[in-house]
């Protein structure tokens, strides 16, 4: 049971989509029950695959290196039978060599993950663990209230890059009746929560007993707790209980809502974000059971935090545009409106989808070796220097750009119109034409700055999800935007 | 290694156009037979004078097969061509490429169209099996990324630029309400242009060309042969077709306010007929305006304007029909229609009715009846900006002395 002592957390990163819900908006639709805050709700093109990506991608920012597995953790998977993580993987351009595992069912998944990131890492390899969920419920629902959707990416390692060595763990498991849902429903049944408050309790009790007995300290040594779980009472409860001599870590529920399978890589993150140098952090998981980690920050934890690519969580949490309620339902499927007058699009087929891997999945053009032009996507012969076959990979997923010309387009197929298209111009040469996501038409100039973001464009009607990357005005632009 | 040109070795004896409209009560059966028995009847043949045949259209059917059953042509070569929105000019071209060559004495040119049946708005195309990775912009936004472009680099503001751009659809209204097969007859004020509904950044419906189907069809024989036929033959002075190597969308230096497609295609077509001053020197032009900004670049593409000018030109009115040099005396794309396959044949029409001093008198051109002028020019191209097919010809009614 016991944590191997130099093996911990080397890297981290969250993606919380740029959308919120005020809670006000949905009892105002509804004219029944609505709440305070606002949750995350993931954009029309995103789904926790794709989310998962782009926590992946700042973990990996950070990270000391690639890892040597990769395990992806979601209750609402964009594909059954179809490994996600494969998705990730090839967005993140990772080795072939590196295998890549789905924890795809609970959100008890998610500290799964985890656990088994850390136990690669223990065993000399090191590995990213991805977690994602998109949190759905019936309209009026309290799933649909108190849910929220995010994505976390943990990367697991050992020796000197560990910033949180995992210092101790403990687990109860517990079979009872609390939340369920049958494949294909957009939403959990739930017990009553008064019954399961009760065995929640005990079961985190135990669980931290364990961790704290593993790492050898005591609950008053602790400086940091943060509680994550999907039964709110039992939350709030264990979070009392435990918080007594510690900070409670902020859920961020008022925020951005109670995000599952992601929740205790999103809590990890936010209080890695603040630690000091050699505090312990409690993180304990209520799902079918409950998990207790205990970390303790190393002095690497404050250049991590310099080198690594992304806002802060607390600044994430804080961010973000209101999405109205009806546009949130047509994203969820919800409320099924009218299509516009073009044909539906067409499914991305196999063959050239796998060909073409490099250029779909890890955005990598080609550049030229005699004359140094880029190619998006790769080409055989240089459209600069007429060159056949002298071409190198070139990825500019991580490239900044810039637009040279776009347009707000009304009548392309799309779920949030209108679809902005841009001529993109790359840091280092290179165009393509790519959609623009997460931003206002009204605001767009040419010149503006953009970032890349892996998305899912479309899915068709025999199921297959087109993944492709977009183009979204980098955070500070969208942050600047909004104070004017 | 050179492009020769074939000036005034063909001439086109026969024409025919059908009404370009919604055709809901005719298939593209009907419409090819329509178009091509017009052709005969002007050229004073029958269809077994014919020796071969060129058809063009772009996803109204495939093979020469949609040709030869709709007119039940009898063991004949018809070869169907598709170059996306230059699909009837490139059938044109092969047409002429042909007589020219000997191989054949008298062919047909003729393309179609049937967009409406499909129930869409817009084109709508099948493309072959792909990795899902285009981004899927229609083409008013794709041809609409001229416009910020353009404003940017010439320093126009946005109101500036939606006034040429209204201007633009305006005189085409204006020029394809004294047009009889024209899809839309009526003059539209230029209030109504300007608040049209959007449909992609500042272009609106009234931006964009009209979704139609129709057809037209040429006759072509040798040009010592023409006089056989009529006493107004069009001879063909350049045919001028080129294909990017799709640049536009990869390339940063491209800017979006050309068409590097059209000034290679226009240099070569100046080239063949000998034309040094083409804004003097040509009667009309019939030129590609899918959408407005299109119609603005292409004045400079195709040496009309200054770099940089074009926009004062459409201001001054020097293209309205009474202008210097009157482009789309017909109406256009924007309000005689574009139904694919036929509209570079469409575009021969008019120069055919103008140069035969046979357009309606109200739109007829002073600089042609004057005897001033007697080149006419048309302009296709397929594709989106940055990345097309760009086909020019130049036909006159005299042979060069």
């Amino acid at each position: 049971m016991t944590a191997t002592a130099d093996v911990g957390v080397t890297s981290y990163g969250v993606h919380l989509p740029a959308w919120r819900l005020n809670r006000k908006e949905i009892g105002r639709a509804l004219e029944s029950g609505g709440g305070k805050g606002t949750r995350a709700v993931s954009a029309f093109d995103e789904d926790t695959t794709s989310m998962g990506v782009e926590a992946a991608r700042r973990a990996l920012a950070g990270a000391p290196g690639e890892p040597r597995s990769l395990v992806f953790a979601t209750a609402n998977p964009a594909y059954a039978d179809k490994t996600n993580a494969t998705t990730v993987h090839a967005a993140l351009g990772l080795d072939r060599s590196v295998p890549a595992y789905d924890f795809v069912g609970a959100a008890r998944s998610g500290v799964g993950a985890l656990l088994t990131a850390a136990d690669s890492a223990a065993a000399g390899r090191p590995a990213l663990a991805v977690l994602s969920d998109i949190r759905t419920g019936l309209p009026g629902s309290a799933e649909e209230r108190d849910g929220g959707d995010a994505a976390a990416a943990v990367q697991f390692g050992s020796g000197d890059d560990v910033v949180a060595t995992l210092a101790g763990r403990g687990s109860a498991s517990a079979e009872f009746l609390e939340r369920w849902r049958i494949p294909g429903d957009s939403s959990s049944r739930i017990w009553e929560e008064r019954f399961t408050e009760g065995p929640y309790k005990e079961l985190a009790q135990e669980a931290v007993d364990t961790a704290l007995k593993d790492a050898g300290l005591t609950l008053a040594e602790v400086d940091k707790v943060a509680v994550t779980g999907l039964h709110r009472r039992a939350v709030r409860g264990v979070a009392r209980t435990l918080g007594r001599g510690a900070t409670v870590v902020d859920d961020l529920v008022s925020l951005i809502g109670a995000t599952g399978t992601a929740q205790p890589g999103v809590l990890l993150a936010a209080a890695l974000d603040e630690a000091a140098v050699g505090e312990t952090i409690l993180l304990v998981a209520l799902g079918d059971g409950a998990d207790a980690l205990v970390f303790r920050t190393t002095d690497a934890l404050p250049a991590l935090r310099e080198r690594r690519a992304g806002p802060s969580v607390a600044r994430q949490a804080a961010g973000g545009r209101e999405v109205t309620y009806q546009k949130f339902l047509t994203w969820r499927g919800f409320l099924k409106r009218e299509a516009p007058r073009r044909p539906d699009p067409d499914r991305p087929a196999g063959p050239p989808a796998y060909r073409n891997a490099d250029w779909k999945f890890g955005l990598s053009g080609s550049r030229c070796t005699e004359c140094d032009t880029r190619h998006l996507p790769a080409a055989r012969v240089c459209i600069n220097c007429r060159a056949v076959d002298q071409m190198v990979h070139d990825r500019v997923a991580e490239v900044p750009a810039v637009i040279a010309t776009f347009q707000a387009d009304l009548l392309a197929y799309t779920l949030n119109p209108p679809l902005i298209a841009a001529a993109l111009n790359f840091e280092g040469g290179g165009r393509f034409i790519a959609e623009v996501t997460d931003a206002d038409p009204a605001a767009l100039k040419i010149g503006d700055a953009v970032e890349m973001t892996f998305r899912r464009f479309y899915s068709t009607a025999d199921g297959v999800h087109n993944y492709f990357w977009k183009a979204r005005p980098v955070q500070a632009a969208v942050q600047a935007d909004e104070e004017n | 290694m050179a492009s020769h040109g074939i000036r005034d070795k063909v001439a086109i004896v026969g024409m025919g156009c059908t009404p370009f409209a919604e055709h809901w009560n005719k298939s593209t059966e009907d419409l090819l037979v329509d178009s091509s028995q017009e052709a005969l009847a002007s050229a004073g043949v029958a269809l077994d004078d014919v020796d071969a045949f060129w058809f063009g259209t772009m996803s109204s059917g495939f093979s020469g097969q949609v040709l030869s059953r709709a007119l039940k042509i009898d063991y004949k070569p018809v070869t169907r061509v598709e170059n996306l929105c230059a699909t009837g000019s490139e059938a044109f071209r092969n047409a002429c490429y042909a007589v020219a060559s000997g191989a054949v004495d008298v062919a047909m040119a003729i393309g179609v169209e049937k967009l409406k049946d499909s129930g869409y708005s817009g084109l709508v195309r099948q493309d072959a099996a792909h990795d899902g990775t285009k981004t899927p912009i229609t083409a008013p936004a794709s041809f609409g990324l001229l416009a910020p472009a353009y404003a940017n680099a010439h320093g126009l503001d946005d109101e500036t630029l939606k006034d040429v751009l209204t201007r633009i659809s305006w005189k085409n209204h204006h020029n394809g309400a004294r047009n009889k097969r024209a899809q839309f007859q009526a003059e539209v004020p230029m209030e109504t242009i300007r608040n049209s509904p959007k449909v992609a950044g500042m272009l609106g419906i009234h931006d964009c060309s009209g979704v139609s189907d129709g057809s037209a069809a040429a006759i072509i024989v040798r040009a010592e042969d023409a006089h056989l036929y009529t006493d107004k033959p069009i001879y063909v002075k350049a045919l001028s077709m080129v294909a990017g190597p799709g640049a536009g969308p990869m390339d940063p230096t491209y800017d979006y306010t050309t068409f590097r497609e059209v000034t290679a295609c226009a240099e070569a077509a100046y080239q063949q007929a000998g034309i040094t001053d083409p804004r003097a020197e040509i009667a009309l032009a019939e030129v590609h305006d899918c959408f407005t900004p299109t119609e603005l670049v292409l004045m400079e593409d195709l040496g009309f304007s200054k770099r940089g000018q074009g926009w004062r030109d459409v201001l001054d009115g020097v293209f309205d029909l009474t202008g210097d040099l009157a482009v789309n005396p017909d109406g256009g794309l924007k309000s005689f229609g574009h139904p694919i396959g036929a509209t570079g044949l469409r575009m021969l029409f008019e120069c055919w009715l103008q140069l035969r001093q046979e357009a309606p008198a109200e739109r007829q051109l002073a600089s042609i009846t004057s005897g001033e002028r007697k080149l006419g020019l048309t302009h296709n191209l397929g594709g989106h900006p940055g990345d097309c097919v760009s086909f020019i010809s130049v036909v006159g009614s005299e042979p060069s002395a």
